[in-house]
């Protein structure tokens, strides 16, 4: 008896050993990312790359702010803008594939969603040429092509939301006479917040995060942050303290919503996944 | 009642008609508009831009002559990316998810550590990684603390080459792949008794095989020169970093699935005698098959977005690590040419559509149930 509790309890410190070291493992990247941002860049070198700065300066973070600053401004600009204007876009979509549906509104729909899985490659170079047509070449052009080709993620996420709303909420308000656009306007969107909460923290992180378009569609004063930082990390004699300090403040914003706001994160990524 | 219908669903449509014409135009315009200039010798964004037709010799150019050849090893990598990547991210998710799945103490936490990396881009995983991955960086320092000398492996710019094949066999060498996966599938048919889908397996890799040996070296050679491509050492820095970003993505899909199996299964497995192993082996891993599905797809979609990390862990210029997507980019934005730009866009999609249109499909079906 003593002996199967021994090695249950041993089993259980392996156990707990085996997930402490995975978790290390995971967070080595921050680990070095920290510390090499705080050295000057004289003291980086192999023998000591794992050890902490014995001088620890703010010399990288000052050198990567005053180089990303104006894509961080840009960032944001992009971000808040493109986020807004296409959850709208998905909670009124939502609203009808989930609660309005029509002969042949599936059919829409699914046609609709080809677009997120497309590579961007097939589209790029004729969305490059009409906003070059349109003069949209900068955050405009970017901003258009965020909501555009983020339609098809906010409408399945809004849906999958509307699905869970019991059609009988909105034949009560049938029956006391509302319109068509009353009860979404006072029945679904109050219940919409949680949704909006999901799809705004999922395309905030989605495009901040964005690289190809980025790079593609945008000139010198109008890259965003992902730019911004392949630019200061690019190259061949790389500043290894400035570059990482300047990924550190570029992850910044999507880490904060990571941690405080997870859950919602989450959500948002198993949702065009394990749904249904 | 009738009339009421009508009119809502007029203004379902009218209110749907904005994102069906955007998504008409940016997406399917678009497409169209993509194939047709891949059929083009069109060269240099202008005003008035010249494009004579040329049917598909930017397509044959791509896949035999001379000056492409890389283009063919940026397919052989994107094969290899894909491969690694999903063998990688789904076995080491998988093993996070049974690891959590037992209720563990703190179990957010852990989750927490294991997802991070997914709300970064991969330019900031790509910009770290590349530190720990430089050869004076992190990772090469590890053998000296236990002594050793430094590592030397160039992680990301090695130059060595295994597994390597002629492309004037490349027919031979894709029939012999499907050839493995349709055997991966009679092998299932055969455990699980089914009798039909054992002998449709069967049939095909017959048929694959007969070509490979016997009928393959009856046809002339793809490409006139031997031309050896194979898997870049050099693309295992990129594989490294994409898996640890991407792994816990896997986790968290194969969790919510262990989470969805009722507790009733896990009880009478339990009751029934079942050890934790059969339990997950015979039981639960089954169950998730659906989830598997869906995390090849993803998986799979993304191996095809690696733009982003390639770009930032070893530039546009490094040939060992290239991708379509890469030289895609350079082709159309650097060299202007933007016919043959948009061939290699078209063979990336077509590359994703073999995964997602049958996806969509099934999806599409049980919607309607």
């Amino acid at each position: 008896m003593a002996s199967t509790i021994n090695s249950r309890k041993a089993k259980h410190i392996i156990y707990y050993v085996v997930i402490v070291l995975i978790c290390a493992l995971f967070l080595v990247p921050i680990y070095m990312a920290l510390i090499t941002s705080l050295k000057a860049r004289a003291d980086i070198n192999l023998l000591t790359s794992w050890k902490f700065p014995t001088n620890p300066t703010g010399i990288g973070f000052k050198h990567a702010i005053l180089k990303l600053a104006p894509y961080l401004k840009n960032s944001f600009v992009l971000t808040i803008t493109a986020t807004v204007i296409s959850a709208l876009f998905g909670a009124i979509n939502g609203y009808i594939f989930s609660k309005n549906k029509f002969k042949g509104s599936e059919m829409i729909f699914t046609l609709m969603l080809f677009g997120m899985f497309i590579p961007y490659q097939i589209i790029l170079i004729p969305l490059f040429d009409t906003l070059r047509r349109l003069n949209m070449v900068g955050l405009s052009g970017l901003i258009l092509a965020h909501v555009v080709y983020g339609i098809p993620i906010v409408t399945l996420l809004f849906r999958n939301f509307y699905d869970q709303i019991p059609n009988s909420i909105l034949e009560s308000g049938r029956i006391d006479g509302a319109s068509y656009f009353t009860i979404f306007v006072r029945l679904i969107l109050p219940l919409s917040i949680p949704s909006f909460v999901v799809v705004g923290i999922w395309q905030f992180t989605q495009i901040w995060n964005e690289f190809l378009w980025a790079i593609c569609l945008t000139s010198q004063e109008s890259n965003p942050i992902t730019v911004g930082l392949s630019q200061l990390a690019g190259g061949q004699a790389v500043a290894w303290n400035d570059s990482m300090a300047g990924a550190i403040i570029s992850a910044i914003p999507v880490l904060c919503i990571y941690i405080f706001l997870g859950k919602y994160f989450i959500q948002g990524l198993l949702a065009g996944s394990v749904k249904e | 009642m009738g009339k009421k219908n009508s009119k809502e669903t007029l203004y379902s449509v009218l209110i749907l008609l904005p994102s069906i014409i955007l998504i008409a135009v940016f997406v399917y315009g678009f497409i169209g508009t993509t194939i047709y200039s891949s059929m083009t010798d069109w060269k240099g964004m202008s005003v008035d831009p010249i494009k004579n037709f040329i049917g598909l010799d930017n397509y044959k150019s791509l896949f035999t002559s001379f000056i492409n050849k890389g283009f063919r090893q940026d397919l052989v990598n994107t094969v290899t990316y894909t491969i690694f990547l999903l063998a990688g991210t789904l076995i080491f998710g998988l093993l996070l998810a049974i690891l959590l799945d037992r209720s563990v103490k703190k179990e957010g936490i852990y989750r927490t550590i294991f997802l991070y990396p997914m709300a970064l881009s991969f330019i900031v995983s790509g910009t770290v990684w590349r530190w720990l991955l430089a050869p004076s960086g992190g990772l090469n320092a590890i053998p000296t603390w236990f002594g050793n000398s430094q590592g030397t492996f160039q992680w990301i710019s090695s130059k060595k080459q295994i597994w390597q094949f002629n492309w004037q066999n490349i027919f031979k060498v894709l029939a012999l792949v499907i050839a493995v996966v349709f055997i991966i599938f009679l092998i299932n048919s055969i455990i699980n008794e089914n009798k039909k889908a054992t002998k449709r397996n069967s049939i095909v890799v017959a048929i694959l095989l007969i070509f490979a040996f016997i009928i393959q070296p009856l046809l002339p050679p793809a490409i006139a020169t031997e031309e050896l491509h194979g898997f870049n050492l050099a693309t295992i820095g990129i594989l490294l970093a994409g898996i640890w970003q991407y792994s816990g993505y896997a986790m968290a899909l194969y969790l919510a699935g262990l989470r969805g199996l009722s507790a009733s299964i896990k009880e009478s497995a339990k009751l029934d005698g079942a050890s934790e192993f059969t339990y997950y082996t015979k039981i639960a891993i089954p169950n998730l098959k659906p989830i598997t599905m869906s995390a090849v797809v993803i998986m799979a979609h993304i191996s095809l977005k690696l733009f982003d990390l390639i770009y930032a862990m070893a530039g546009t210029d490094n040939a060992f690590t290239g991708h379509p997507s890469i030289r895609m980019y350079t082709t159309t934005f650097r060299a202007n040419k933007l016919a043959l730009g948009s061939a290699m866009a078209v063979i990336l999609f077509i590359c994703a559509a073999m995964f997602i249109i049958p996806y969509m499909i099934h999806s599409h079906k049980e919607r309607l149930q």
